[in-house]
């Protein structure tokens, strides 16, 4: 009983109460950098869900073998492999998305969430933990993705997911860099007001 | 060298890579609560981003390029970054402890501020030469630095703003960011 | 926990067997979608040829030429580089119909944009598809919309240089991203003088 409910918990806490990018600000360069629109924001998202679900099983399985001062840069070395896998699958498969992502796949590898899990959780947690770990906070960093870049795409483009709602061009600055920083930092406010209600 | 300066300019002011490229937003936020922090941070940056992309250069050129495994780029540099860190933070303690004393803290930081593997891999998406690459490097640190200082004198006085309590700290700098950000795309027809 | 110790000959095996499993993984996937990566960008050029010389019963892609300018001369040449442009000539029953040019500007906001130019005998325009490009989303990556580069449908090199407005030509730049629209008219530009060169 006390599982299931721990199995939930692990699964949901990514969502609001520890979400990555809207409490625990991590990942913000690429959160704000593909966030020009939705799908964007949902391709990154599942990106690193799938390097945090892996890297996390990985290093879960490797856990007691590695010897504590080379850990930081074994687990360096097994991020940047899942993130090269899902680099050269996307070039393959999904070639449009993988031009549109360009540059922030290969950084993954330095998206402090990836490696603050593999720290913080895998490396001291069973394999069946890690996994369900790795994808609740997947799950929370597509959901803040996703939602940075439907903001951003229906103000700036006046679409969503690609569809157009309203013949016009939108108010292109939220679609350029200042956008980003704007709609984010109100996320975040509106997620700290949520926080002081509550208190 | 008309050409070197077009990299320098359009680097720091128009592709500003905090601003416009959202590299190194981490540390932008983190370290940039005061200005004499901020200017450490960004000597830090201008130290290791050099080095590392003038090692990264030659690595790609000579040893993955040759052995056709350029796919081992982002395991390769992620490395090297992290080795050279180390290395770096070294050589200073001994070298020049006054230095070592003034960027120290910020060394371990900058492994993943992934503002050093962006230039690295930027640099050779560009197609940049040895020379074009450095100037590039450090036309990149320069507009970190220009960056986090502005920001940090502008943080210095919000934090004794009158704000709705929910929007103070971070999403009151987030939207000071974005108006910065604004202000730099006023240099976009600068080149 | 109990994590190992860390003697200096465990910790380098450890270094040692996680980077050289990591290689021959990667490795592995490498070989695995080497083809699959290739394929890709084939049919994406492919598509983009489609897209420029309508119809046409050869292999546009397996008869491409390569021409280098040298001076203000466009010769063939056997291997291309950052400067050179590629022609892919379209035919139908052997008469050549169209010819999509790839074509470049190295003055793109963020760097070097690629397009081809579609052009059929006489050096007039028929399309223009973007290659690839850098361009600040929103702005300068509006070149790829039909409202900017259907404007250059019909044109030719004798009507007058390809410019935009505010440099005295006729091509009405994206509002916002004239450097985008300059570099874009550049490369048009290129491809009509290397095509109309090439003829004579």
């Amino acid at each position: 009983m006390s599982k299931d409910i721990s199995i939930k918990d692990n699964l949901t806490k990514g969502f609001f109460r520890e979400n990555p990018v809207f409490v625990l600000l991590l990942g913000l360069c690429p959160t704000l950098g593909v966030t020009t629109s939705a799908i964007n924001g949902l391709g990154m998202g599942l990106a690193t869900m799938f390097v945090l679900i892996l890297s996390n099983v990985v290093i879960s399985l490797v856990r007691n073998l590695i010897p504590k001062k080379v850990r930081i840069p074994s687990f360096i070395v097994i991020i940047a492999s899942f993130v090269t896998i899902v680099d050269l699958l996307m070039a393959a498969y999904l070639p449009g998305l993988h031009e549109a992502l360009g540059l922030f796949i290969p950084l993954i590898v330095v998206n402090c969430i990836v490696l603050g899990r593999a720290e913080a959780f895998a490396s001291k947690n069973p394999i069946g933990h890690s996994a369900i770990d790795g994808l609740g906070m997947g799950i929370g960093f597509t959901f803040a993705l996703v939602l940075l870049g439907g903001i951003r795409e229906i103000l700036g483009n006046y679409s969503i997911f690609g569809f157009k709602f309203m013949e016009a061009d939108g108010i292109l600055m939220f679609i350029l860099a200042p956008g980003a920083f704007l709609v984010l930092g109100f996320i975040i406010g509106f997620f700290e007001w949520r926080k002081l209600k509550k208190a | 060298m008309e050409h070197y300066l077009i990299i320098l300019v359009s680097a720091i002011f128009i592709n500003n890579i905090v601003l416009s490229r959202f590299l190194g937003v981490c540390p932008f936020l983190g370290v940039s609560k005061n200005t004499s922090t901020a200017v450490g941070m960004g000597g830090a940056v201008l130290f290791v981003m050099t080095v590392a992309t003038i090692v990264t250069f030659l690595i790609y050129n000579y040893l993955l390029l040759p052995l056709n495994i350029a796919y081992l780029q982002t395991v390769a540099y992620i490395l090297v970054i992290a080795f050279l860190v180390q290395v770096v933070e070294i050589v200073l303690k001994k070298v020049s402890p006054d230095l070592y004393q003034a960027l120290g803290v910020f060394l371990p930081l900058i492994t993943t501020n992934c503002a050093i593997l962006g230039v690295a891999i930027l640099v050779v998406q560009n197609e940049y030469n040895l020379m074009e690459s450095v100037v590039f490097a450090i036309a990149n640190a320069i507009g970190f630095t220009l960056a986090i200082v502005l920001f940090s004198s502008l943080r210095e006085h919000i934090d004794r703003a009158d704000l709705p309590p929910a929007m103070k700290g971070v999403p009151a700098a987030l939207i000071m960011a974005g108006i910065l950000s604004m202000a730099f795309m006023g240099f976009a027809g600068l080149v | 926990m109990s994590a190992k110790d860390s003697s200096f000959v465990s910790m380098l095996i450890t270094l040692v067997v996680v980077t050289g499993v990591a290689a021959l993984s990667l490795g592995f996937v490498f070989k695995f979608t080497e083809e699959p990566i290739a394929a890709a960008k084939a049919a994406k050029q492919m598509r983009a040829i489609q897209g420029v010389v309508g119809d046409y019963d050869n292999d546009p892609l397996a008869e491409s030429f390569i021409i280098c300018k040298e001076g203000e001369l466009f010769q063939k040449c056997e291997t291309g580089d950052k400067t050179s442009l590629t022609f892919y000539p379209a035919s139908i029953q052997s008469e050549l119909s169209a010819t999509g040019i790839q074509t470049y500007s190295e003055k793109g906001y963020s760097g070097r944009i690629e397009i081809i130019v579609g052009v059929d005998q006489e050096g007039v325009i028929k399309n223009i598809e973007v290659v690839s490009h850098a361009e600040t989303p929103g702005l300068g990556s509006k070149m790829s919309s039909p409202k900017f580069k259907d404007q250059f449908i019909g044109w030719k090199l004798e009507d007058q240089p390809i410019k935009v407005k505010k440099d005295g030509g006729k091509v009405d730049a994206i509002s916002g991203a004239t450097i985008s629209s300059r570099a874009f008219s550049d490369a048009v530009q290129l491809a009509l003088e290397a095509y109309n060169q090439s003829e004579q």
